[in-house]
């Protein structure tokens, strides 16, 4: 059962992979793919990690695009890991996005590691503004009908003498921030001080993975103090 | 080689005589390798010594003359200050200095600049300075190298490491001549063809191994209990034996138990005697505070791990006392040595079994100890991800030929078999990654160029000896005391159980009770408890399985029609349990079902030791599963394991089947978190994983993501990938001790005793005390999160603004996929 969640008068539904889907909209969300993350690791002369990272970002992405039928897609930004990971992307991953993108209407939305992702099809913008929601990468600090990413937030709960961590979305009234999507990328604790100084008066977490288990954000004594 | 004038000298003014031993390695000081075999406090030290201070004495030697290696930091610089006392008072012209990681940069810079003629180090250390360009030079003069606690090393990966280094050296060294110094080992000659050059031959000298140990049970008035592991039980009985002797060492198998006992210890001490704590994730300040207080006389009882098994000098030790099962007869006696470091005194040594069944466990290591019967599994072949490592190392120091460093990786005895598609496996994953689809060849890490390979980018040098060596501290946190500025360090623990813990837990640490505070990036704050009762009274410790010689003694003894030697509580419940169902024998396995508190209850005795009997249970209740069953849950011993289950097994047979179970082991166990921490161990051995990264820690952890990601994505794309391969093997033994399970199966042989009760047996009750209760996974999981968010939520539930908006849905209506589809 996805209950999903209303925000901005909006029901939103975290789906278990990651992505945002906005049935009002038919519009479906998707934040830091980091694509090409594998191979600007090598590039940099760091591991070597295992070259199908991408391949399963996007066999992901097309399994949630085919669950969906979406008429836009959004990408928060981070999507390629940086400008040159795209010249990284073999030519049956690059045609694989170029496909998704003359199918459906597509924005990229630049990000810190990808200020205009170009040859892939699609649009770009900074931000962009649909009804009451407005899409960014970096969540501003009074913004309000907001959904963004950057952050990967991650949540950690105890059960019983083990913990489960797993990436999450936190929203309040006024944003959303969304977990990270690509492959290959990792979580910041939804404890970190920068979380919790965007949602000064708490929030809600909702859980990646087969149930969209939703979990307050535990309160820390910092969480006044914003610094994004 | 007689002995100089000098030397003799100062032998006799000390009023002592040459040991027989050192004699033998003067004399045999040219021979190419030396296994030195002898008891603690048998001037081993000395005797590997002798023959390079013989050599230095006419003060002719230019540069690096003898490198000195030991498992222990800490032992490298005792061994500096046991030295400096003969070279002092024979005025011999040497420079003796130690190298580990806490020496300073500025220091090493000037080692290498100016080598001493004898440098003491670590494993670890000397595989970095072979990763220099410069090592060639540094090593050139190199004549002799001695390995301490060579036992210690062999039976790790640091050993490996320490042994591939090696032949790096011996490969800039030409002459070098090896001595290994071992405690009492089971398998002397493995230990040599772990040390000698392949195949160069390896003379074994072996010390008189001393007096019997003086050892037994110690008698405490009330019967240990029926499971458990603290050994509270015994503390007054403890405390006696510590105010009648001078200083007592008190080791313990975890560390969870040991800062328990400690903690009920001081509880007790009402004479208020000075007794220590000591293990190895107490910070080196508060180590060395005991250390030294321990070495001044100041301290009566050190409540200890195998932090203290290695042969440091704490003078006058008369009695060590083991807590728990010793779980391997080697283990005990070499902590039995700690005491009496005086050669030809015996060592006195009690056992203080912590529940019923470890009462039979120690009667069994006690007969061993006697017999002389040590235990011990022999090591495979080496281990790939370290050579791995090895590779790289080499690649860092400058160009190389493939042929040139896989004949020099062969001279090392645990890669003697070594087949040359194995070895090009592992260069190819060095090189390139060595995945199936071969993805941004442009950046491999390194380049063939006419036979000869190197690294594409020399910055990577830098990388690869941050990440040197095959200890696993990567899973540690920091643990300080919260204050405003740069709270004091307490050490470390496992990130495993830190992640557990929640504000206001409480724990305890250095023998301290200590709440939890916060989780900050990479450290654990916390506050002290005062006398509170800690709420968690345990952390995750390293769990020893008992070895496979003591069990078989264990189920010899089993074997017997009565056990006079065992104490009356003890001989009833065995003869008890002989009654009501039977005893395990060796080459059966027995399983007993009974109804128990409305469930069905199913306890398999294996006897292959805790690691393989969890194995064990996640194989058999996944069939059991399978066979619609419905297992709940297990417990894990090192003999047994019982599992919950909602429909009783009726024919236990086909659970056993070892090709359904090997079946399982390849494929479903691949999924388990052991197989995952497994493989983390070897993916950063390897180097697919940084241990440490230049420059500072990044603050949150976005940029990283876990080796479990790596591993599922190798499991989905390339099952065959060498470090899966590497993982697959590595589970044969270790925590997934598959190995041991296999051994288990062809040792029955399908002989399987199913014996049906109404009620719990003697043997089993105390599994149903076991701590480590496994959930079945799968929908557990799941459904032990929503219970827990269910309760935050509404715990929260007040907080949380009133208004529809930014609050949770809880919809009646389809579920998440159904709803979407409708969606306009």
């Amino acid at each position: 059962m996805n209950p999903g969640f209303l925000f901005q008068g909006e029901r939103l539904f975290l789906l278990p992979s990651g992505a945002l889907w906005w049935p009002g909209a038919a519009t479906l969300i998707f934040a830091d793919l980091h694509l090409g993350k594998a191979e600007r690791m090598a590039r940099r002369g760091g591991a070597v990690l295992p070259p199908y990272e991408v391949h399963d970002t996007l066999r992901r992405m097309e399994a949630d695009i085919a669950l969906t039928a979406p008429r836009l897609v959004i990408c928060l930004g981070d999507s390629l890991d940086d400008d040159a990971a795209i010249a990284g992307l073999s030519p049956s991953e690059a045609q694989r996005l170029r496909d998704l993108t003359l199918r459906i209407d597509w924005i990229w939305i630049a990000g810190n590691h990808d200020p205009a992702p170009s040859g892939l099809g699609g649009r770009s913008a900074d931000a962009a503004s649909i009804g009451p929601l407005t899409f960014r990468h970096i969540a501003t600090p009074d913004a309000s009908g907001e959904v963004s990413g950057h952050y990967h937030p991650k949540a950690r709960l105890a059960l019983r003498g083990r913990s489960v961590s797993r990436p999450c979305l936190l929203h309040d009234r006024d944003r959303v921030i969304l977990p990270a999507y690509g492959t290959y990328t990792g979580g910041l604790d939804w404890t970190a001080p920068v979380l919790a100084g965007l949602f000064p008066t708490g929030g809600c977490a909702i859980l990646t993975g087969p149930t969209p288990h939703a979990v307050p954000i535990p309160c820390t004594s910092r969480s006044r103090r914003a610094s994004a | 080689m007689t002995l100089p004038t000098r030397f003799q000298q100062w032998f006799s003014e000390r009023g002592w005589h040459i040991h027989p031993h050192q004699q033998e390695m003067i004399d045999r000081a040219a021979d190419p390798a030396l296994l030195l075999i002898a008891p603690t406090g048998g001037g081993k030290t000395l005797a590997g010594f002798l023959p390079s201070l013989i050599e230095l004495a006419d003060g002719m030697h230019e540069g690096l003359h003898t490198l000195y290696i030991s498992p222990l930091k800490a032992l490298a610089a005792d061994i500096r200050r046991n030295l400096t006392t003969p070279v002092t008072a024979m005025q011999l012209p040497i420079r003796i200095e130690d190298r580990t990681g806490d020496t300073s940069a500025t220091r090493k810079k000037a080692q290498r600049a100016d080598p001493p003629h004898i440098l003491l180090t670590t494993p670890e250390s000397l595989a970095l300075l072979t990763s220099y360009e410069d090592a060639p030079r540094l090593f050139s003069t190199l004549s002799r190298v001695v390995i301490d606690e060579i036992h210690a090393l062999a039976e790790n990966k640091r050993g490996d490491q320490l042994m591939l280094a090696m032949s790096r050296v011996q490969a800039m060294a030409p002459g070098l001549r090896r001595v290994g110094l071992s405690a009492t080992v089971e398998d002397p000659p493995a230990i040599a063809r772990y040390l000698a050059r392949h195949p160069d031959p390896c003379r074994i000298v072996m010390a008189d191994p001393g007096p019997d140990p003086d050892i037994s049970i110690l008698r405490v008035e009330e019967p240990p209990p029926w499971a458990g592991a603290g050994g509270s039980h015994a503390i007054p009985a403890v405390l006696e034996q510590i105010r009648r002797h001078k200083t007592t060492l008190i080791f313990h198998n975890t560390r969870a138990q040991a800062e328990i006992f400690f903690h009920n210890l001081w509880l007790a001490n009402e004479d208020d005697l000075p007794i220590g704590i000591h293990h190895g994730s107490l910070s080196r300040e508060q180590r060395e505070r005991v250390e030294r207080a321990m070495v001044a006389g100041e301290l009566r009882a050190i409540v200890c791990t195998s932090s203290l098994d290695l042969g440091i000098d704490w003078g006058d030790v008369d009695l060590v006392i083991q807590i728990g099962a010793p779980k391997q007869v080697k283990r005990l006696v070499q902590r039995i040595g700690r005491a009496n470091h005086r050669y030809n005194a015996p060592s006195k040594a009690l056992l203080v079994p912590a529940n019923r069944f470890e009462v039979v466990e120690c009667e069994a290591a006690l007969q061993a100890v006697r017999e002389r019967d040590l235990d011990g599994e022999p090591r495979g072949p080496g281990p790939l991800d370290v050579l791995c490592q090895h590779i790289a190392i080499r690649a860092a120091s400058g160009p190389f030929t493939a042929t040139g460093l896989f004949a020099e990786v062969r001279t090392v005895g645990a890669y003697a078999g070594l087949t040359r598609a194995a070895f090009d496996d592992c260069l190819d994953f060095v090189a390139t990654g060595g995945y199936a689809l071969r993805a941004y060849d442009r950046w491999q890490r390194l380049i063939e160029r006419d036979g000869v390979w190197s690294l594409r980018d020399p910055r990577a040098a830098r990388r690869i000896r941050m990440n040197i060596g095959t200890i696993m501290d990567t899973d540690m946190l920091k643990v300080r005391l919260k204050s405003r500025g740069t709270g004091q360090p307490l050490g470390d623990i496992e990130e495993g159980f830190a992640t557990t813990l929640m504000p206001g837990d409480t724990f305890l640490f250095g023998g301290k009770v200590v709440r939890f505070e916060t989780l900050k990036e990479m450290t654990v704050e916390v506050t002290r408890q005062g006398n509170k009762e800690p709420r968690i009274a345990t952390y995750i410790g390293m769990k020893i399985a008992t070895s496979i010689q003591l069990s078989q003694r264990i189920l010899r003894m089993f074997a017997q029609p009565d056990w006079p030697s065992l104490p009356a509580h003890t001989r009833d419940w065995l003869h008890l349990q002989r009654s009501r169902s039977r005893l395990p024998e060796a080459d059966r396995i027995l399983v007993e079902t009974f109804p128990h508190d409305g469930r069905h209850h199913t306890c398999i005795y294996g006897f292959a030791g805790r690691n393989a009997m969890q194995t064990l249970g996640l194989l058999i209740t996944r069939r059991m599963e399978l066979s619609g069953l419905h297992p709940t849950g297990f417990v894990a011993s090192d003999y047994a394991i019982l599992v919950f289950s909602l429909e009783p097994v009726t024919d236990p047979a086909p659970l056993f089947d070892s090709a359904g179970l090997r079946d399982g082991f390849d494929t479903w166990l691949g999924g388990n978190a052991v197989m995952k921490r497994t493989f983390k161990y070897s993916a950063t051995i390897a180097g697919l994983i940084d241990r440490n990264v230049a420059g500072p820690r990044r603050t949150g952890r976005q940029a990283t993501f876990s080796a479990d990601i790596l591993y599922d994505t190798l499991m989905k794309y390339d099952p065959d990938h060498l470090l899966l391969r590497i993982t697959r093997q590595e589970a044969q033994r270790g925590l997934v001790d598959f190995q041991r399970i296999e051994g288990m199966l062809e040792r029955t042989a399908g002989r399987i005793d199913h014996v049906t009760l109404d009620r719990v047996t003697p043997l089993a009750a105390p599994m149903f005390l076991e701590r480590g209760y496994v959930p079945v996974e799968g929908a557990a999981t799941e459904r032990l999160l929503a219970d827990a968010a269910q309760r935050l939520m509404d715990a929260a539930g007040l907080d949380l603004d009133p208004a529809t908006e930014g609050r949770l849905f809880r919809m009646a209506g389809p579920d998440a996929t159904g709803a979407v589809r409708n969606a306009p």
